[in-house]
């Protein structure tokens, strides 16, 4: 299976939620996947071939990544597991400079002699590609950090709880989905595990030990009468935990509007699966929009994907100098809007920051994959754009000669490139509630959770659904609508945003696999916000007969 | 290593299968090369090679069933992996949806999916191809970022009933965006094949410059319902969407939109124009495909497969606008009295004989659309899908291209569209199938086609 398939089914789209086989690596014991298999002081060794080796054949730099990557997936439907899935993907990726030209070679031979060919593949496809080089890679200075580590702060290791428990959990939210009626539920567990050493001729020896999480599932319900089904999905969020996002501890559950119940550092998926049984039923029976303007209360499992497409992606400083221009696109963000540097991308409130460092993010690292040391910095200040997220080999054309630490890759046989970095929506100075926002709107509807989403390739006209629609009329939510969805111009919907409610009500939430680059690779990514408000915005009704 | 013959591949099967102390396995083995280049801002970015070959077990005792894979084929290494695969078995949850492994089958003549040349493509031919591209781009002030990527591979199967399946293919995709250097042109062509001979970078690449002059300057008009002619690509998109929810499952289960009012599916039933004629066909030459299926996700489970092994047949999907065959895994088919349906690996849409010009010639008023773009799903049940036109969007006024137009929003369900049929144009062979295989899909002038919404997206 191609990765941008892989990609589209963990999407996880509409009906059946289907299951990611291949693509990931070789299926493995579980046990397996908690032994090491090389300490630091092997893989500095290896590392040090792939680094001799490129400068005695002329590279000016190198860098190579030994990669681990596990995955675990547990996947059910009512009352039956479908399937356990545990993937191991070990392999090392040898990218050099040489004639000022880019070259990378992989091989899962991960052996002196075969990290010694990879990398004369690598200068060898350099040079060959040098002929076609306009002008020779720069890449911003970055400091030597010696040997080093990093980790995710898990509390719990995913990997070490014991499948029979997960698979536990999972039928156990099923059967209680079932219970209350629900016509089919189908939930899963994703695991992840990036165990990376980074080595490179700038004399950092980086080894990192990375932790995803993400529990999720879909409640369908199916009414044979009308013919209609509406699927409620989980309001859990994608994470950089361990598995003690699972405890949903009481502290992290949050009362929102409409009697909706959502969760921010930990996670109660049985009782999530209990309240999307009767949010599916009310969804399916809620009142079909009138399409018009309305004031949009946007929650923050919501917004984060409006602030991905958005922000995050026109952002992206490759995008802006054409490097995606055939796959992903380009964006109106262009450097003469930014050199202007009063380019009102947004009104006073929308402050945005990218921030590689976010505790409990998808995307925090110590160190991103070109060994660039990660941090926190503002992409729009008070509602003007004011940078990009860049890599070693593109800020200079920023005039700034630090990297922002934007290198990512999927794996060790994937070359790394500029990936988004979290890029979150400052929560309002001032105090205020999602309750009392939506006090404040005359009409306008409350928006829970992320749905359909489509924004052209340079980022200015999009469409977003969502999941749950509340219908606000003079400060009161009054019922449930359906059939809804937003259309609007990047600029004037980040102009028409008015309030962002206080950091008691910021959280985070992510996509598991953004896709970008060809071939496709994915990338994790969180966005935080707290609820935001948008007025006027054009809300269409998506309701059609076939 | 990555080309196995099927005499190499049969033996490691072999091999594999003979470790097996379960109930029954299943061991696929299956090998690629590829390379790619790709190039952006008129510069080569990246290129690069990679080599795999893989082999996976299935093992099973009673319903419950585990798998392993590995990429080493020494003795030892294919007997551990076995062993680990029982061991996984032993340990797993029973699947009450467990289906044995087929039997041996007949899959008849193979297709022509294998080509020499394709599989000897080298670096220095993606480089020249990145070329062709970039210096007749850059004569016209254009500025060009592309893909190719080729590869050749082969897959096999083998299962403790006597079942052996082999096959072997080569692939070439190319695709460019063109943009001209004051920012308000763009366009973009793809080229799909098994056979890199019949690719042409140049010839290809000038059609995406030419677009690209074509649509500077664009013009807005007003959103709303237009006759549209889609290229082969743009309808492509769409229908893939359609085919792809042809689940007999879901539909039963009254979550798809072939589930019928009060019960059932849509099965028998008229959904679209009459003249809509679609199938499947591994033999087809334009766009040949393996002649059998390994199964894909849960191949003893009704997850998605139940059918490692199952051959591929040419088989009506919509016949003169009728639903003709739903797609039943093993699993589903046997909870239904049905025959299963193999997972088709290809699709084909009959076309007719107006080119792209006739049909313009033939248009009083409508838009010409290159290309779909970010197409997502806005309502499963009326397969409403939402995107925007992307590379190359032009008026047509009198039969003749007037002038380029900005960008659209649609939303639009290909159900309503096939529905909205006036003019089926010639096939052209475009890249995205089912399971791998390719597609061959008309130009299609379709009326009241909804534009939701203006782009300012070049």
């Amino acid at each position: 299976m191609k990765r941008r398939d892989f990609i589209q089914m963990a999407g996880l789209g509409a009906g059946a939620m289907m299951l990611p086989f291949t693509g990931l690596g070789h299926e493995i014991d579980p046990a397996h996947m908690l032994m090491p298999l090389m300490d630091a002081s092997q893989k500095k060794a290896l590392a040090d071939v792939a680094l001799n080796t490129a400068k005695s054949l002329g590279a000016s730099y190198t860098d190579v990544r030994i990669g681990r990557y596990l995955n675990q997936f547990v996947t059910t439907r009512e009352r039956k597991v479908q399937g356990i899935t545990n993937t191991e993907s070990y392999g090392a990726g040898v990218r050099v400079i040489a004639n000022g030209t880019w070259g990378f070679a992989a091989s899962n031979d991960v052996t002196a002699d075969g990290i010694k060919k990879t990398t004369e593949r690598a200068v060898a496809i350099a040079k060959a590609n040098s002929k076609f080089q306009k002008e020779p890679v720069k890449l911003a200075p970055t400091p030597s950090y010696g040997e080093i580590s990093w980790k995710t702060p898990i509390v719990k290791n995913g990997f070490e709880v014991p499948i029979k428990d997960k698979v536990d959990l999972l039928l156990n939210a099923n059967a209680k989905a079932l219970e209350k009626g629900a016509s089919f539920v189908n939930s899963i567990m994703f695991l992840v595990n990036e165990q990376k050493y980074f080595a490179s001729s700038d004399g950092s020896y980086i080894d990192q030990d990375v932790h995803r999480t993400w529990p999720n599932f879909q409640v369908s319900m199916v009414d044979r009468q009308s013919g209609s089904f509406k699927t409620r999905s989980a309001f859990s969020a994608p994470v950089g935990m361990g598995y003690e996002y699972m405890d949903g501890k009481a502290s992290d559950k949050i009362q929102g509007p409409g009697g909706v119940i959502l969760y921010n550092n930990s996670y109660d998926i049985v009782e999530d699966a209990i309240m999307a049984t009767e949010q599916a039923k009310e969804m399916i029976a809620a009142r079909t929009v009138e399409p018009g303007k309305y004031d949009l209360v946007l929650e923050p499992s919501h917004l984060w994907l409006t602030i991905h497409e958005s922000v995050g992606h026109p952002t992206e400083l490759d995008r802006v100098l054409g490097y995606e221009a055939n796959y992903a696109g380009t964006s109106f963000l262009t450097f003469d809007k930014w050199q202007s540097k009063k380019f009102k991308f947004g009104s006073d409130v929308v402050n945005i920051v990218a921030d590689k460092t976010q505790i409990g993010s998808l995307g925090a690292v110590g160190y991103d994959d070109e060994g660039v040391k990660c941090k926190k910095w503002d992409i729009i200040k008070d509602g003007v754009l004011v940078n990009y997220q860049a890599t070693r080999d593109q800020v200079s054309l920023l005039g700034q000669n630090e990297s922002h630490g934007c290198s990512y890759s999927q794996s060790w046989e994937d070359v790394q490139f500029q990936r988004m970095a979290n890029i979150s929506l400052q929560p309002g100075k001032q105090q205020l509630t999602p309750d009392q926002m939506i006090a404040g709107v005359e009409k306008g509807i409350y928006i829970v959770k992320d749905g359909s989403f489509s924004i052209d390739q340079q980022r200015y006209n999009f469409q977003f659904g969502g999941v749950l629609f509340f219908e606000i009329k003079n400060g009161k939510i009054v019922g449930m609508l359906k059939d809804v969805a937003y259309q609007a111009n990047t600029q004037e919907f980040w102009n028409s945003c008015v309030q962002v409610c206080d950091d008691r009500d910021y959280r985070l939430n992510g996509a598991f696999y953004d896709g970008k680059g060809q071939p496709g690779q994915a990338n994790a990514v969180s966005h935080g916000s707290a609820t935001a408000r948008f007025n006027g915005v054009n809300v269409i009704n998506t309701a059609r007969t076939i | 290593m990555a080309i196995l013959s099927k005499d190499d591949a049969k033996k490691i099967l072999e091999k594999v299968v003979g470790f097996s102390k379960s109930d029954g396995i299943e061991v696929t083995l299956n090998g690629n090369d590829g390379g790619n280049i790709r190039y952006a801002r008129n510069s080569v970015s990246t290129a690069g090679e990679s080599s795999n070959v893989s082999l996976s077990v299935q093992t099973y005792f009673g319903k419950k069933s585990g798998g392993a894979s590995i990429n080493e084929f020494d003795d030892a290494s294919l007997e551990k992996v076995v062993r680990r695969a029982e061991e996984l078995a032993q340990l797993a949850p029973e699947n009450p949806e467990f289906m044995e492994p087929l039997g041996p089958q007949n899959y008849g003549t193979d297709p022509k999916t294998f080509i020499e040349s394709t599989a000897k493509i080298t670096p220095d031919y993606r480089a020249k191809s990145a070329s062709n591209s970039i210096e007749p781009a850059s004569k016209k002030d254009v500025t060009a970022a592309g893909f190719l990527e080729d590869s050749r591979g082969f897959s096999s199967l083998m299962n403790s009933k006597g079942l052996f399946a082999y096959s072997q293919s080569t692939g070439v995709d190319f695709t460019v965006t063109m943009r001209t250097n004051d920012g308000t042109g763009s366009g973009w062509v793809a080229r799909n094949f098994n056979d890199v001979s019949k690719l042409d970078a140049a010839e290809a690449s000038q059609i995406a410059i030419d677009k690209a002059l074509q649509s500077r300057n664009a013009k807005a008009i007003e959103p709303g319902k237009y006759t549209v002619i889609l290229e082969p690509n743009a309808a492509a998109d769409l229908l893939g969407l359609m085919l792809a929810g042809m689940n007999a499952r879901q539909a039963d289960e009254g979550r798809s939109y072939l589930s019928k009012k009060g019960g059932g599916t849509k099965l028998g039933e008229k959904i679209v124009d009459e003249r809509v004629n679609i199938y499947t066909d591994p033999w087809n030459e334009e766009v040949p495909v393996a002649n059998w299926s390994d199964g894909g996700g849960g191949r003893f489970g009704g997850g998605g497969g139940g059918g490692g092994g199952q051959p591929r047949t040419k088989m009506d999907l919509i016949k003169n606008g009728v639903v003709s065959n739903l797609i039943y895994d093993r699993y589903w088919a046997s909870q239904k009295n049905v025959e299963a349906t193999s997972f088709p690996g290809n699709r084909i849409m009959a076309g007719g004989n107006a080119s792209i010009e006739d049909m313009i010639k033939d248009t009083k008023k409508g838009v010409l659309v290159t290309r779909f773009w970010y197409i997502r799903a806005v309502d499963p049940q009326t397969l409403l899908y939402t995107g925007l036109t992307r590379d190359g969007t032009f008026y047509i006024e009198n039969g003749k291209i007037k002038h380029p137009v900005k960008n659209f929003r649609f939303n639009e369900s290909p159900i309503i569209m096939l529905n909205n049929l006036e003019t089926l144009g010639k096939q052209m062979r475009v890249a995205g199938g089912f399971g791998g295989g390719s597609s061959l899909i008309p130009a299609m002038k379709i009326r009241d086609f909804t534009f939701s919404s203006l782009s300012d997206a070049v």
